[in-house]
């Protein structure tokens, strides 16, 4: 229930939203009173690397379903470390705040049970698994989730089932078909990788896609076709987390909220506008305070 | 008495026929340790004739006077004095289900081997729908004219044939383990497919229902004549469990030409067994022979699928995968020898180690002179799991003449943190992702196997990387 009347209410914006901007951020103290969480809820988050060195230092972020958020910044500036951070990567540690999937830390999961529990992360640099094809991982993959979600019995998709899912979501992304019989990744081209990577979403049917500089190595056409392919699944039951340099591909996939991401600090929080913003102005107007300012 | 005794011999096979029989009137067990008396008894008790009699008692002449091999594997734990080298084979499988150790039924059991099949290989009880399965089989083959019996039948069936071939592959004297078998053999398979004859459906040992299959130290015998086709598969991914710690079977093949035949083995030996077989090849003009040869499981396994190019255009080609476990040492590899022009072959080696295990390629390449315009490629990949866990690899070629085109590539990998990474962020665990990737590493040689196969081995590389499987 919410205790007070919500300015953002009336143009359909979430809850959160509001809070964040009632507090320029502060989101941990002005939630009081609202009792429902966004689906992803980023607090305070410090991750370092193996040797210490911190490279996201600080951030508050709330994706809802139903959303669309963009994450712009710089090379450099933490966007792939924060989008590790998320989905468990070994490597990154947590040293300060807390991640909350559905209202619950996801701090102590490891990756698996994070992408069970509905994380998902395209990588910006898939790996390669020779001599396993497209559908054969698939078929695991969504067997491994179906598992865990049928409280750890084995609930294996159907064959038939499963094929008909794979057609349509092949088709939809205009993935050539013979893809499917192809190893993992294994002599794909990058627009070819990006691509399978959407298609795994489509097939996962994530709770929160996490997209890590998918618009690399994607030609326009290809990226109209796996924008509206997120845009697609983004839903009542999905939100969607973009990670980018460039505006580009914002321009297809229409984020709902900005965030400029500068030397591992969330600096500006905006509508899609901001985008365009960052397009014209580059990421300098957005440079951090000097040392011993804040952001 | 005489006639007794080979009445005897007759029926062994063909117990599960009948389903019942006395073990007291069968038995026959030697002495352990190896003597000429032994080997006199063995061949005695076969009633076999006296060529086969002389032949052995030779090979044990050859075995004793060879040293042990001091290359390859520790071969320092076999006690020569302290095996029986002849047991009706039945004697040594386990009495019952109640007797095997319990590490053997829970793989089948995660395997999902059917109860009869289980027993069969326990050698606990028949396998009658195999049966009917095999002598339909049978029927087929022999309004083609093709033989397969085994080769303790074969000798007596088509003495000729076996006495032409028998021992001109691998001589007596070609190393001290292919003595050995020479002089104590047993079981293991004989066929014959005539000339333009191609048989459709793979021959699989495991149709045969005959206790004998699963010999210490069987003899594989196989002619494949002009423009003829066989695939025979050996062995299965199940545990084969054994009360023997030796393993030492010789397998060989003629291939006529414009033949072809494919040996595929399936072997997965309980962690005692030293496996130490001897297989070799010969191809003759525009012949194709092919091993493809899957090595899990045992103490220590040393073999190395060979193939003479006799003829001119003969292809051959080795696909050898090895995985080693704890306490495990896979010596593996292949052989391939040119001796007539415009020849090629291809070896590719896979190999897994994990939890300590040690796998080695070994392999020989060799291009004799006047064998012009002959390829050969080897290939060697290695996957390592853990620090714990080594690989080597030890090519030895000889060239002896110019105008050839050879390569020789090798690799080793491990499974890398990000790649894991990847998968486990798809929902796999850890065992899963890493059990994928090794899958995917064997497959160029999975998908050569017979589909049921195939199967059954990515259901084991599972176990094994569960680390459920000892």
């Amino acid at each position: 229930m919410v205790a007070r009347a919500n300015p953002r209410a009336a143009e359909g914006l979430p809850l959160h939203w509001w809070c964040h901007e009632a507090a320029a951020g502060a989101v941990s103290q002005t939630c009081e009173g609202v009792t429902r969480l966004a689906l992803l809820e980023i607090r305070d988050l410090h991750v370092s690397t193996e040797d210490g060195t911190e490279i996201v230092r600080g951030i508050d972020l709330s994706v809802d379903t139903n959303e669309v958020h963009a994450i712009m910044g710089p090379n450099g500036s933490g966007k792939s470390t924060l989008a590790y951070a998320l989905m468990g990567h070994p490597a990154y540690r947590i040293t300060e705040g807390d991640i909350l999937l559905d209202g619950e830390s996801i701090l102590e999961l490891e990756a698996d049970e994070r992408a069970q529990r509905g994380l998902f992360l395209a990588f910006q640099y898939p790996h390669a698994v020779p001599g396993v094809t497209v559908a054969s991982f698939l078929r695991s993959a969504i067997n491994a989730v179906r598992k865990a979600r049928a409280g750890g019995e084995d609930d294996p998709i159907k064959i038939p089932e499963f094929r008909k899912q794979l057609d349509a979501a092949m088709k939809q992304l205009k993935v050539p078909k013979e893809m499917a019989g192809r190893y993992l990744n294994d002599g794909f081209s990058g627009g070819e990788k990006k691509r399978v990577e959407i298609l795994q979403m489509a097939l996962l049917d994530p709770r929160l896609a996490i997209l890590d500089e998918t618009d690399s190595g994607l030609d326009i056409d290809a990226l109209r076709i796996v924008a509206a392919g997120v845009r697609e699944l983004v839903g009542p039951d999905m939100g969607a987390l973009v990670i980018t340099h460039y505006q580009r591909i914002l321009n297809y996939i229409k984020p709902d909220f900005v965030h400029v991401f500068v030397d591992g600090r969330i600096v500006r929080e905006g509508g899609p506008e901001l985008a365009e913003q960052l397009e014209a102005e580059g990421y300098e107007a957005f440079a951090p305070e000097p040392v011993g300012g804040e952001a | 008495m005489a006639t007794t005794e080979t009445q005897v011999v007759g029926e062994i096979g063909n117990e599960y026929r009948y389903g019942f029989h006395d073990p007291e009137d069968y038995f026959f067990k030697s002495q352990r340790g190896l003597t000429r008396e032994v080997v006199a008894a063995i061949s005695e008790h076969k009633n076999e004739p006296q060529w086969m009699r002389d032949f052995r008692l030779k090979s044990l002449e050859y075995f004793e006077a060879r040293p042990m091999p001091t290359w390859g594997g520790d071969l320092s734990g076999i006690d020569f004095d302290n095996i029986y080298y002849y047991i009706r084979p039945t004697e040594k499988q386990a009495k019952s289900w109640e007797d095997l150790p319990p590490d053997i039924k829970q793989t089948w059991d995660r395997l999902g081997i059917p109860e009869a099949e289980r027993k069969f290989l326990a050698g606990v009880g028949a396998q009658y729908e195999s049966e009917v399965v095999y002598h339909k089989l049978q029927a087929e083959l022999e309004e083609k004219g093709v033989l397969f019996l085994d080769m303790d039948s074969g000798l007596r069936e088509h003495e000729d044939l076996v006495r032409q071939y028998f021992g001109t592959i691998i001589p007596q004297n070609d190393n001290k383990f292919a003595a050995l078998n020479s002089a104590v053999w047993s079981g293991g398979s004989f066929i014959y497919v005539p000339p333009g004859v191609s048989v459709e459906m793979p021959l699989q040992a495991y149709f045969r229902i005959n206790a004998e299959n699963m010999g210490q130290f069987e003899r594989t015998l196989i002619i494949v004549d002009e423009g003829a086709y066989v695939h025979y598969v050996e062995g299965c991914t199940a545990p084969i469990y054994t009360t023997d710690s030796l393993h030492s079977a010789v397998v060989e093949i003629v291939v006529k030409p414009g033949g072809r035949c494919r040996y595929t083995t399936i072997q997965n030996w309980s962690n005692n067994v030293y496996n130490l077989v001897t297989k070799r090849a010969v191809a003759y003009e525009d012949a194709t022979m092919e091993w493809v040869d899957g090595n899990l499981g045992s103490k220590l396994t040393m073999k190395y699928p060979a193939i003479w190019l006799m003829g001119e255009r003969a292809h051959g080609e080795v696909l050898s995968i090895a995985f080693a476990g704890k306490g495990q040492h896979q010596d593996a590899g292949g052989k391939a020898v040119h001796v007539a022009p415009n020849t090629s072959s291809v070896i590719t080696s896979k190999s897994i180690s994990k939890d300590g295990g040690r796998s080695s390629y070994r392999g020989l390449l060799e291009v004799a002179k006047k064998a012009r315009g002959s390829r050969s490629k080897v290939v060697c990949d290695a996957l390592i799991l853990d620090e714990e866990s080594r690989t080597d690899t030890y090519p030895y070629i000889r060239i002896d003449e110019n105008d050839v085109d050879i390569g020789h590539e090798a690799t080793v990998s491990k499974i890398g943190e990000e790649q894991l990474f990847y998968l486990m962020s798809r929902g796999l665990s850890e065992a899963e992702a890493a059990a994928m990737i090794v899958s995917g590493f064997v497959e160029p040689i999975t998908k050569e196997l017979p589909l049921e196969y195939a199967v059954e081995m990515n259901r084991l590389i599972q176990l094994q990387m569960e680390g459920s499987v000892g």
